[in-house]
C-alpha cells in the first residue's frame, strides 16, 4: 500500500510573528521556515508504516515557493521515498490545494493519506476534511492514535471531552494530533541521501485545476495588547484583590 | 439572507457554544434555523426551538447520525443547505470535523473560528496561534463558517417558540462507525464555559502534585486546566490542555500555576478578564499578561490559597 503525506512550509514554530507596518500580512522576510509541526507527525507516522512493512512506499507532497522543496527534502530525510511540488507562488487557499491533492490521489492511488490537522501560519483546520469530501473517503480527524486492517483503520480522535475511536474505511484520508508520536530527527548520512531521492516538480495547471480564490485577506493585525498587572507580595494580598479590586471570588 | 446554524448538543440540551454561534448568527442577520442532528436528539430539539431568534429547528434523528458521524452529517448538511447564505457551526472539535466537508461538498471555501462579525460577508479570525487577527471577506455564494464560542456571548436559552420540523433525510455513507468513546468523567465545569479555571504547568511536578489544584478548584467551583507540558507529561489528560492546538477558554478568573505561558498556552487564554500567575521564577511570560501575579514557592501558595478561600 502506498502512503500519501503532505508537509507545508511555515513559519518556524519558534519564531515569534510580526505584522507588516502597512498590515497587509505577516512579515516573513528573513524568517526562519520550517516543516509544519503537525507535517511532521503526520510523516514520521508514514515512515513508521513503512518501516513495519505496512506501506510499500511513502510520497510526500508540498505546495508553494521553490524553496518549498526545503521541506520536501527534510522529510525525504526522515525516511519518505520520493516527493511530489506543485510549485506556486501565490499562496494557495485550502479548497485548491484538496482539488490538486484529489488529482494526485487519483494518479497515485494511495491505501492512505496521512495530513497534519492544521498549519501553524492560517491555523484553518480545513484541507484533509475538503481532500477527503472531494475523494468521497471516509476521514478520521485529530489523531492520537492508529491501527491498521486490511480493509480498515482504527483511529483514536482527541475530541472535546475525551478520545472516541473510529474504524474508518480504506482509502482513508487521515489528519493528526501532537500526541500522534515523536517525529525523530533527520541524520546526515539521511539527509546527504535524501538529496539524491527524486523529486518531481509540477504546477496546479498540471493537474488541471484552477487556482481560486475563495476569500479575501483586507487586513492583518497584531492582537490586542495585555498590559501586565500588578505583583503581590503574599497570598493575603491576593485574594484580598480578587475579593475586593476585581470582584472575581 | 437565511443561516442554517448546525447545534451541537449532548441530545437533551445545547451546548453552550451553540448559544454563542447563535449570537454570531444575530450579527450576521437574516433568519436563522437551527439543525439538531444527532441520534436520539428530540429533546435537545427542543431546546432549540426555545432559543429567541430562531425561525424553526430541524431535527435529523436517526441511528446513521450517532456521534454526528462527520461523513453521514456533511452529505445531510449538503443536501438542505440549498435555501441558505450561511452555514455556522460552533468551532468545536465535532463541527471542525464535519463542517470543512459541508464546505468542499458545496465548491467552496470555510472561514475558521470567527472571532468577530464585521460585515454579512466579513469576519476576523485568529491567525498565527493569535499572534495575528485577519480580516477575512468571503468570496463565494455560500459562507461556510466555524465559530469560536469564547468571543460571542451566549444567546438565552428562553423565551423563542419556533416550530421543529423533522427531516426525512437518512443519508448513510457507510465509510465510518463508531468503535467506543471515553469521555472524562467529571462534576467540575466545562472548560470552555468554566467562570473560573484553575490551570497547571510543567511545575506541578508530578501527577499527585496535580491534585493539589484539583482541590482548590473545587473549592472555587472552578475547571481544571493544564499546558500542553503538563498533558504531555502525564500529569492529567489530553482534554484538560489549553493552548493553540488545546482549548481556547475566556472564563472570569483564570489562575495559572507554575506554568511559565509559552506563547501556544498564551494563545489559549488571554482573552480571561483576570489572570492571576503563581510562579518562582519572576521573569516567567506568564507575569506579562498577569494582572496579579505572586511570586512564590506554589507547594506553599497554592495550600495556603486554598485555605484562605
Amino acid at each position: 500500500m502506498k502512503v500519501l503525506v503532505t508537509v507545508k512550509r511555515v513559519i518556524d514554530y519558534n519564531v515569534k510573528v510580526r505584522v507588516k507596518a502597512d498590515n497587509t500580512d505577516v512579515d516573513l522576510k528573513n524568517v526562519k521556515m520550517a516543516v509544519n509541526p503537525f507535517c511532521e507527525i503526520a510523516v514520521e507516522q508514514a515512515v513508521r508504516l513503512k518501516e513495519a512493512g505496512k506501506a510499500s512506499e511513502v510520497i510526500v507532497v508540498s505546495m508553494g515557493p521553490q524553496n518549498a522543496q526545503e521541506q520536501l527534502r527534510t522529510a525525504l530525510a526522515m525516511g519518505a521515498d520520493r516527493a511530489i511540488l506543485v510549485k506556486s507562488e501565490e499562496a494557495l487557499e485550502s479548497l485548491t490545494v484538496a482539488k490538486i491533492l484529489a488529482k494526485i490521489i487519483e494518479e497515485e492511488q494511495p491505501g492512505l493519506v496521512i495530513m497534519g490537522k492544521q498549519s501553524i501560519d492560517t491555523d484553518n483546520n480545513q484541507t484533509g476534511q475538503m481532500l477527503a469530501a472531494l475523494t468521497g473517503m471516509s476521514q478520521g480527524t485529530f489523531i492520537s492514535g492508529l491501527e491498521l486492517s486490511d480493509t480498515e483503520a482504527q483511529v483514536v480522535r482527541e475530541i472535546d471531552g475525551g478520545l472516541q475511536t473510529l474504524a474508518v474505511k480504506l482509502p482513508a484520508i487521515l489528519t493528526v494530533d501532537l500526541r500522534l508520536n515523536e517525529p525523530r530527527y533527520a541524520s546526515l548520512p539521511n539527509i546527504m541521501k535524501a538529496k539524491k531521492k527524486p523529486l518531481d516538480t509540477k504546477s496546479p495547471e498540471d493537474y488541471g485545476v484552477e487556482v481560486k480564490a475563495n476569500t479575501k485577506l483586507l487586513k492583518v493585525e497584531p492582537p490586542a495588547e495585555r498590559q501586565a498587572g500588578i505583583k503581590v507580595a503574599s497570598v493575603a494580598e491576593l485574594v484580598d484583590k480578587l475579593k475586593n479590586e476585581a470582584k472575581v471570588i | 439572507m437565511a443561516i442554517l446554524l448546525i447545534a451541537e448538543h449532548d441530545n437533551a440540551l445545547l451546548k453552550s457554544a451553540t448559544l454563542s454561534t447563535v449570537t454570531a448568527a444575530t450579527q450576521i442577520g437574516g433568519d436563522i434555523d437551527l439543525l439538531v442532528v444527532g441520534n436520539g436528539c428530540a429533546a435537545a430539539a427542543d431546546a432549540a426551538a426555545k432559543v429567541p431568534g430562531v425561525r424553526k429547528v430541524l431535527l435529523a434523528d436517526n441511528a446513521v447520525y450517532d456521534h454526528e458521524i462527520a461523513e453521514n452529517v456533511a452529505a445531510l448538511i449538503k443536501e438542505i443547505a440549498a435555501d441558505y447564505s450561511h452555514i455556522l457551526a460552533p468551532a468545536t472539535t465535532n463541527g471542525k470535523n464535519f463542517m470543512p466537508r459541508v464546505a468542499a461538498l458545496l465548491d467552496v471555501g470555510q472561514i475558521s473560528e470567527i472571532m468577530s462579525v464585521e460585515s454579512a460577508d466579513t469576519f476576523k479570525r485568529p491567525i498565527y496561534a493569535g499572534n495575528a487577527i485577519a480580516t477575512v471577506q468571503s468570496l463565494d455564494a455560500v459562507k461556510v463558517i466555524t465559530v469560536r464560542g469564547t468571543s460571542f456571548d451566549p444567546a438565552a436559552t428562553e423565551g423563542g417558540s419556533a416550530s421543529v420540523e423533522s427531516l426525512s433525510q437518512v443519508t448513510d455513507t457507510g465509510l465510518s462507525r463508531l468503535v467506543s468513546e471515553e469521555l472524562a468523567q467529571s462534576d467540575r465545569p466545562e472548560l470552555t464555559t468554566a467562570k473560573i479555571i484553575v490551570s497547571g504547568g510543567r511545575g506541578m511536578g508530578d501527577k499527585a502534585h496535580f491534585e493539589m489544584l484539583e482541590t482548590l478548584a473545587d473549592k472555587l467551583g472552578a475547571a481544571v486546566g493544564a499546558t500542553r507540558a503538563a498533558v504531555d507529561a502525564g500529569f492529567v489528560a489530553n482534554d484538560y490542555q489549553i493552548g493553540q492546538t488545546g482549548k481556547v477558554v475566556a472564563p472570569e478568573l483564570y489562575i495559572g500555576v507554575g506554568l511559565s505561558g509559552a506563547i501556544q498556552h498564551l494563545a489559549g487564554m488571554k482573552d480571561s478578564k483576570v489572570i492571576v500567575a503563581i510562579n518562582k521564577d519572576e521573569d516567567a511570560p506568564i507575569f506579562q499578561v498577569a494582572d496579579y501575579g505572586l511570586v512564590a514557592d506554589l507547594f506553599e501558595a497554592v495550600p495556603e490559597l486554598e485555605k484562605s478561600l
